[in-house]
């Protein structure tokens, strides 16, 4: 119980912390958002001084930081100068839509990674192994963004898939299955990037402490009882390889927002990426301030979940 | 020993783009409106007639409808140490002799042209330069800044080792390219190339410090209770001289593998950010900015030579990967 509610402080802290940073970085920009207004003709000179007092930016640096933690507790985050809207909703709609391909690929690449890495090791040394062991140094030379890119040149060639967005047109009058069918095959491509993309990686680590595993005097002794095949593999080799894959699985979590941001732009899926990229170049704060600090949060809680996990798995964490 | 001939197409890579000036045939930002997104150009030893030359040859290209035909009516023979337009190396050594090139009219673009008509090949070898001087640059910085901290945080202890170290976890907490936007939104949008280019350094230097920081403090954690260090203070050496002599050496291994894993971090670092137009921009190639013109649809699917950077960027990649096991692969044998 300590333990759990040591490292729950620990994350709350990280997270208020973060906030601070960002807002301080963001708070040292010598642009604003009123400068393009600034130069435009067809608005006052006071308009925009009167825009300015409305949107609190007179205000000292500080109290406008407990302005905008007050407002991120009511859920509002914020803000946006932009839209003209609380952030809340913009970014809730947009967090949905970066999990729905997020979560997916997440569960689909440790789907295929344990299993995958587990049989490499098993066989390991032998041709099938090389030839794995060959294809995911490939794959890691390739950045996310030129498989991204590659996909896309696939889908535009072909036309099997569309190359944006989430919907096609007029999908809003369609049946409920259908328009499941049209969201998956939007998703299908930006998917395959991200699981291309976090796949290589995983596959090796899963295959790295397996081999660990197998050369462990434990399951040796395993072995020397007799016990062979999917059994020895799932109650000795799993167990023994499964802790330095839970913290991977973590870190996960923050390869995947960075590896998403990318390919939602590319692939103009309306998630997160793209909202931060816009609003970056409008200099929209509060929209730049609300998408880090939920990346922070999905982010600490995936290394807090995995730490809990360690905590209940791993006897040796423990004690 | 055989595994160092992998290091020898890094070595290469390098020479090939820090003199990007000499390698390239043309300046990067040169334009010949006339002929955008030619096909690359090929050189020839038997000219249309069939005919045997032994100094290979290209045609000049010239549009003719939707595309582009070779004209196939006189050879421009490829010449060696052409003068044409000047570049400087190192700042201040100014100079215009290329390593290739052929006579005006025609021009060898041996990668094609991008849609002003610049030549691909040059572009993506000064937009290599730049990413990757911003990438060792930026590493120099984030491991300066990381090993001076992990060894202050692990020698000093106490107070300092705390505040440190709960300063690499904030920033080992955001995922990088969020903090990474973050401190870019702190910047002015437009800025010129110079002061974008040196901004991006500085940036991916401050990202980059926690984690070298925290393996730096763990070796010095451990250094500082070796024996020989412990004697070395027992025999009244002042602490500066034990963490020059017995302490910083211990680091070396860890700081050089994590450069390693940095420089080509940094270097798609640099290449994401430009790629969403926000690092080095037009008129000057970044491999990044080369690959956002693949953002719109038509060059995608109609040129495929614009994928050029791409391979400059996996061929990068690849080579450091290649530094990386090869490190391994000694500290294996080195161990055993």
């Amino acid at each position: 119980m300590r333990f759990v509610l040591g490292r729950l402080g620990h994350s709350v802290l990280v997270v208020v912390l973060v906030s601070m940073l960002t807002f301080a970085l963001v708070e040292a920009a010598p642009g604003e958002f009123f400068d393009d207004l600034r130069v435009d003709a067809r608005v006052a000179r006071g308009t925009v001084d009167a825009w300015r007092e409305r949107a609190g930016l007179n205000a000292s640096p500080v109290s406008r930081y407990f302005t905008w933690i007050q407002s991120v507790a009511r859920g509002e985050f914020g803000v946006s100068l932009a839209h003209r809207a609380p952030v809340g909703p913009l970014l809730w709609q947009r967090t949905r839509n970066t999990l729905l391909l997020t979560a997916p690929a997440m569960a689909a690449t440790w789907l295929l990674a344990v299993p995958l890495g587990l049989w490499l090791a098993a066989r390991r040394s032998r041709w099938t192994d090389r030839i794995f062991t060959g294809a995911t140094s490939t794959l890691l030379a390739l950045p996310d963004l030129l498989i991204a890119l590659v996909l896309l040149l696939v889908a535009l060639r072909t036309g099997l898939f569309p190359t944006g967005g989430m919907y096609s047109p007029g999908a809003e009058s369609l049946s409920a299955a259908a328009r499941l069918r049209d969201l998956a095959t939007h998703a299908a491509l930006p998917f395959c990037a991200l699981v291309l993309g976090l796949l290589p990686v995983v596959i090796r680590h899963v295959r790295a402490s397996a081999i660990e595993a197998i050369d462990a005097p434990a399951v040796r002794a395993a072995r020397a009882h007799g016990i062979n095949g999917p059994r020895l593999t799932l109650h000795y080799v799993l167990p023994l390889a499964a802790n330095p894959l839970i913290s991977l699985a973590g870190l996960c979590v923050a390869m995947l927002l960075s590896a998403s941001l990318l390919i939602e732009v590319v692939m103009s899926w309306p998630g997160l990426g793209p909202l931060l990229v816009e609003s970056l170049l409008a200099k929209d704060v509060h929209v730049v301030l609300g998408a880090s600090m939920i990346a922070t949060v999905f982010l600490v809680v995936g290394n807090l979940v995995a730490d809990l996990a360690l905590f209940v798995v791993d006897p040796r964490v423990r004690a | 020993m055989t595994r160092s001939i992998w290091l020898i197409p890094l070595v290469g890579l390098h020479l090939l783009i820090l003199l990007a000036g000499f390698v390239a045939p043309y300046d990067p930002t040169a334009q010949a409106r006339t002929i955008p997104f030619a096909p690359p150009v090929r050189p020839h030893l038997f000219d249309a007639a069939g005919t045997f030359h032994l100094r290979p040859f290209v045609y000049a290209v010239v549009p003719s409808g939707d595309g582009y035909v070779a004209d196939t009516s006189h050879r421009y023979p490829i010449r060696f140490f052409t003068r044409e337009s000047r570049y400087a190396i190192v700042p201040g050594l100014e100079n215009d002799i290329h390593l290739f090139g052929v006579d005006a009219p025609a021009r060898i673009s041996i990668f094609g042209t991008d849609g002003y008509g610049r030549d691909v090949l040059s572009r993506v070898l000064h937009g290599a330069r730049v990413s990757i001087i911003a990438g060792l640059l930026a590493t120099l910085c984030a491991l300066l800044a990381g090993t001076a901290l992990g060894t202050l945080a692990g020698f000093v202890g106490g107070a300092t080792d705390k505040v440190i170290m709960r300063a690499a976890d904030v920033f080992m907490a955001v995922p990088w390219i969020y903090l990474l936007f973050a401190v870019r939104a702190a910047l002015p949008l437009q800025i010129d190339t110079r002061a974008a280019f040196l901004l991006l350094v500085a940036v991916l230097g401050i990202v980059g410090w926690a984690r070298p920081s925290r393996l730096v403090r763990g070796i010095v954690l451990s250094a500082k209770e070796r024996t020989y260090v412990l004697a070395a203070e027992g025999f009244g050496a002042q602490p500066l001289y034990v963490l020059r002599r017995h302490v910083l050496p211990q680091t070396y291994g860890v700081v050089l593998t994590q450069a390693g894993l940095l420089v080509p971090q940094f270097i798609l670092a640099e290449v994401t950010l430009s790629f969403l137009g926000l690092g080095v921009g037009e008129p000057d190639a970044s491999l990044g900015s080369m690959l956002g013109t693949l953002q719109q649809y038509h060059v995608l699917a109609s040129y495929w030579w614009m994928f050029a950077p791409a391979v400059m960027l996996v061929l990068v990649a690849a080579a450091y990967h290649a530094l990386t096991s090869f490190g391994h692969e000694r500290a294996r044998l080195v161990a055993s």
